[in-house]
């Protein structure tokens, strides 16, 4: 016998939004020292990324999963480095992606830090980083994407976070006490 | 002077700490670096140190779980621990003391943030 507990919808998007918005808006002013100002949130059924650029993954699991991810172009993660770490980068190279990780750690670990009283403990995964050109990328399921855009200067970035109930969690299967007859030796 | 242990999977981080560190006005010797808390132990076993800053989502062995190895070493029980980590609930900082930490920061910080925090363990 199985039994299920129904998937609770505890969080709007607008909350989600906000989370992001929030979270975003406290690494930027106290780590970089920069201003990312949010744009119109919107949602995706795919990951909105660029056709090229760089893109920071890090999974959520517990009651609640998904993923999370920061995706900007080449340029713009020169600038999210060379701010973070002050020192001057022109190119992309193993600090500047190492520097965009760890701003797409912050960010997504304080998102999950908000949401955690209304969904419940879950665990960061460590980031992965994508640089490169013409890449998609894509998570299991039909699930949307909840897109908060930033402009950085000239520069603009988006982060993304794509979050459902783990409809596993609570899952209880208990076996009945009959044996199964292949099992049953004479 | 005290030689310290930065204990965080992003080389960022290290970097960002190693700075605020030079920035206080403690004296401080010589500066380890660890990826995660396997490396931590072993940096520990071979040198002497006088503080840790460590940061608990970490692959390999976490910062809890080398908070934890490191307090049942009796020679390393009186070093103070500073964790800095994302992860910011009441229920992770309290777990964090429960297992020894000394003092906790949650990312992002600033540098005068860590300072503050570092005066006072020192």
């Amino acid at each position: 016998m199985t039994t299920n507990t129904e998937p609770a919808q505890p969080i709007s998007r607008e909350d989600l939004a906000e989370a992001i918005r929030a979270a975003t808006n406290d690494v930027f002013t106290t780590m970089l020292n920069l201003t990312a100002a949010p744009g119109d949130v919107f949602v995706e059924k795919e990951e909105a990324v660029p056709s090229s650029g760089v893109v920071s993954l890090i999974g959520l699991a517990g009651s609640w999963v998904g993923s999370g991810s920061l995706a900007c172009s080449a340029n713009c993660a020169v600038a999210i480095a060379s701010a973070l770490l002050m020192t001057p980068y022109t190119a992309i190279d193993e600090d500047v992606l190492d520097a965009v990780a760890e701003v797409t750690n912050m960010i997504i670990g304080n998102v999950k830090t908000a949401l955690e009283g209304r969904l419940g403990a879950m665990g960061l995964s460590t980031p992965t980083v994508i640089y490169g050109r013409n890449f998609q990328t894509r998570s299991s399921g039909n699930q949307e994407w909840t897109v908060v855009p930033f402009s950085l200067g000239e520069e603009r970035l988006c982060v993304q976070v794509c979050i459902a109930p783990n409809l596993d969690a609570g899952k209880k299967t208990t076996r009945t006490g009959f044996p199964v007859p292949h099992l049953v030796r004479t | 002077m005290l030689d310290v242990l930065i204990v965080d999977d992003s080389a960022a981080i290290r970097k960002i700490l190693q700075r605020v560190l030079r920035q206080t006005e403690i004296p401080i010797g010589t500066v380890y670096e660890a990826g995660d808390g396997v490396e931590a132990l072993e940096t520990l076993r071979r040198q002497t140190i006088g503080l840790v800053l460590s940061d608990i989502n970490m692959p390999n062995m976490d910062g809890l779980e080398f908070l934890t190895k490191m307090r049942a070493e009796q020679i390393w029980q009186g070093i103070p621990v500073l964790m800095v980590s994302t992860e910011g609930t009441q229920a992770r900082v309290l777990e964090a003391v429960e297992r020894g930490a000394s003092g906790y920061v949650r990312k992002p910080f600033t540098a005068d943030q860590i300072k503050e925090k570092l005066v006072g363990l020192i």
